[in-house]
């Protein structure tokens, strides 16, 4: 192919040449000026014309190269199969395998000019900028609620995610979170894949490992709204978000099970949950997370976690957080763009120091405990259902107890967009209960890259 | 527990930990000392079992009967990858919604993207369908860097095996005999058995057919076929009334009588339209493991040409 590709363009940069040569020659011999005229004339048309040919064969040859894009040229010849679909004449001439399916010259181009090419040769030129996508998260409630303001129609999220391989030991990724007047850096990381033993290391801005919650991006949650215990104890929609090193590791452990520790140091700032007055003030998060597959299309993942840090009330008071979560899988791999189960509970439990309510002096540690289950099956590849249980009691005080449940049905038009709406019902300690309907338009432009399992 | 200073010792305690676990870990070499190979799909994985013998272990992370583009990226898996020498993909962005966190959770850095034991096979195919002009989404979910289902081909499926064979001998220079030996074979094998499909084959040439996904672009070229829509409207989105009654309107205007659907797509609108056409469907296995006795690359052809002749003598 290579060959006859070099001895196309030897013909037809040679046949203009011979052109030339000939019409140069035939000047000489004309008497009138305005013969020589007309005559350099039809020789310059004749040149434009052939020249538009060599355009539109070079181009045809072009779209051929690129539907062969492939192997070497040396390791063709060995590899034709049988050539009975290969015209015996052209074979030795033809060793790429664009033509033996072809034969025929391809189609020629469009005359018209191509305007723009992506995904074709322009776009070589880009090949080396990172994936970009932006993920637009439109929610909206309506229903009374005292305690938690949902605006009716919000752009709650647009989720910038800019991720690339940095060099050969890192990759990089950011994400962006524009609200509708702010912008914060959600997370922005380096994480080394070449370490040795195994050892995978993040540095920079991320959501910490602690439980399950905590590790999702607004627009991957199961549910327009997070669960009351992550409202309550861990941070809310923000969660344990920080700037630190992360490190972690698969563990040996007892055949078929998946074991994998995770330590992370941060700065000690989140949201309303940590609070760092001094450099020594770091929070520490730990993670250990267990899985195995039961069968080929069941499995079940557990895992623990532990955050803690220095809290609002002062360089001397701690908050602890344990968390216990576990989550079933069934997805049959025949049918698993049409059928799945999901079940999963997260249990978490909080130990915040603040100044005594008696004496201001003491210290004393409130204690909470929250928790939600939630279960999801898909009804066929458009449509999810799934219900949520909630409870939990406040980080401040204990014994006030929020109870809620959710319903939710998920669309997908395709893989890249998605509808949602959620009823939910609250009993909030002290404020009464609440009945809304949520709804969540999620939207996502271009490439963007899987998220964890 | 009240120190609230000391959370730096707690860190460390965490990182030192790891790093004995970490150090107490036997070394990554395994005992028989076989190459340890990974690949995506189980056609990849056949084609390296084919040319690496038993110098080599091979494993696949999707199953045969399973929807390449929605593999899970399961945690069980990292704990293969994690061993592995080289990890073979199909490439394309087949599998760009579950491969590379695995592959970036693995922590292994001879398998990370570009490194010596990641080999993308569709480097060395012949791939068709690359989109040229503008590529966007409105078509569906559009590979931009061609159809990715190139393996359906048994010439690429011996470019293949020559790339892969290559990479085993670069590997384990000490071994290259054996595994130019094994090449050797195969690739008169392969001569062999695709004569024989193409005279199997032969009889149907240019005949039109259906299929549910744009899984069969170079097995259709391959073998003379004529593939006239997709029960799909476009490829990933699923089949709307609309689309389903203009092509039972044109396989009735075109005489399409065969009906292609993967084994892991719902048989309910294939059958409609088999029905209101008079065509037949026909479950072909785009993969090695497909059904149990598709247990490597050659019969992954004769399974599939088996049940084209049965479904095209059936509907003269």
């Amino acid at each position: 192919m290579k060959k006859f590709g070099i001895l196309l363009v030897f013909i037809f940069f040679t046949v203009p040449a011979i052109a030339q040569k000939q019409s140069s020659g035939d000047t000489p011999s004309e008497a009138t000026p305005s013969r020589t005229a007309d005559s350099r004339v039809a020789a310059l048309e004749e040149q434009v014309r052939l020249l538009a040919e060599q355009v539109a064969q070079l181009r045809s040859e072009l779209s051929a190269m690129r539907d062969a894009r492939s192997v070497p040229s040396s390791r063709e010849p060995k590899i034709l199969l049988t050539s009975s679909h290969v015209q015996p004449e052209i074979l030795p001439a033809v060793s790429l395998p664009a033509l033996s399916s072809s034969p025929e010259p391809p189609p020629s181009p469009p005359q018209a000019p191509q305007t723009q090419v992506y995904g074709g040769a322009t776009s070589n030129a880009k090949l080396l900028n990172p994936d970009i996508s932006m993920i637009g998260n439109f929610i909206g409630a309506a229903g009374p609620n005292s305690v938690v303001q949902t605006p009716s129609m919000e752009l709650h999220e647009s989720e910038l995610g800019i991720q690339a391989i940095i060099d050969p030991y890192a990759r990089g990724d950011f994400f962006l979170s524009f609200g509708e007047t702010n912008v914060s850096v959600e997370e922005g990381y380096i994480t080394f894949t070449s370490l040795p033993a195994g050892l995978i290391l993040k540095a920079g801005k991320m959501r910490a490992a602690f439980g399950k919650v905590n590790l999702m991006h607004a627009h991957v949650l199961p549910w327009v709204d997070e669960p009351i215990v992550t409202n309550n104890l861990v941070g809310g929609e923000e969660g344990i978000q920080d700037a630190g090193f992360s490190l972690s590791r698969i563990l040996p452990a007892p055949k078929n099970w998946f074991l994998e520790g995770t330590a992370q140091v941060y700065r000690g700032d989140s949201a309303d949950l940590f609070r760092a007055t001094t450099n020594k003030d770091v929070a520490v998060v730990g993670n250990l997370r267990a899985y195995k597959d039961l069968t080929e299309s069941t499995n079940l993942d557990l895992g623990f976690s532990y955050a803690r840090g220095h809290n609002f009330n002062g360089a001397n008071f701690l908050t602890n957080l344990y968390d216990a979560s576990a989550t079933f899988r069934w997805k049959p791999l025949r049918r698993a763009i049409y059928k799945s189960f999901l079940f999963r509970t997260e249990l978490i439990w909080s130990a915040l120091d603040q100044p005594s309510a008696t004496l201001p002096s003491l210290i004393e540690t409130e204690r909470a405990f929250g928790t939600y289950a939630d279960a999801e099956y898909r009804l066929n590849r458009r449509w999810t259902v799934g219900a949520r249980f909630d409870h939990s009691g406040r980080a401040t005080n204990g014994s006030l107890i929020d109870n809620g449940f959710s319903a939710i049905l998920t669309y997908w038009p395709s893989e890249f967009s998605q509808i949602r709406g959620q009823y939910r019902f609250t009993d909030y300690a002290q404020a009464g209960n609440a009945n809304q309907l949520l709804f969540q338009f999620l939207f996502a432009l271009g490439a963007h890259g899987a998220h964890p399992f | 527990m009240r120190h609230p200073n000391s959370l730096l010792p707690i860190a460390s305690s965490f990182l030192t930990m790891l790093v004995s676990c970490t150090l107490s870990r036997p070394p990554a070499a395994l005992a028989d000392g076989k190459l340890q190979v990974m690949t995506a799909t189980t056609d990849l994985a056949a084609l390296a079992q084919e040319v690496g013998g038993d110098k080599v272990s091979v494993e696949s992370i999707a199953r045969g009967y399973q929807d390449p583009h929605f593999v899970e990226a399961k945690p069980s898996f990292l704990l293969k990858l994690r061993k592995a020498d080289l990890l073979v993909v199909v490439g394309l962005e087949l599998e760009i919604g579950w491969l590379p966190p695995l592959i970036q959770q693995s922590g292994n850095p001879k398998i990370q993207v570009g490194a010596s034991g990641y080999f993308d096979a569709s480097r060395f195919a012949r791939i068709l369908e690359i989109p040229t002009g503008l590529v966007t989404r409105a078509e569906g979910d559009v590979h931009p860097l061609g159809n990715p289902h190139y393996w359906l081909d048994p010439e690429n499926g011996l470019r293949i095996a020559k790339g892969i064979v290559d990479k085993f001998s670069e590997m384990r220079p000490a071994e290259a005999d054996y595994f130019g030996q094994r090449y050797a074979d195969f690739e008169r094998r392969i001569k062999q058995a695709a004569e024989q499909w193409q005279a199997q084959m032969k009889p149907y040439a240019g005949r039109k057919i259906v299929t549910y996904h744009r899984s069969w672009p170079n097995f259709a070229d391959y073998f003379h076929l004529d593939v006239v829509g997709y029960i799909e409207p476009r490829p990933g989105i699923p089949p709307s009334p609309q689309h389903t009654v203009a092509l039972i309107g044109q396989m009735k205007r075109d005489n399409v009588k065969v009906v292609c659907v993967e084994p892991y797509f719902d048989l309910k609108t294939p059958n409609a339209i088999a029905r209101e056409t008079g065509a037949q469907v026909v479950v072909l296995m785009p993969s090695v493991g497909g059904e149990k006795e598709i247990t490597d690359y050659f019969k992954l052809f004769d399974y599939d040409i088996a049940k084209l002749k049965q479904a095209f003598d059936s509907t003269k």
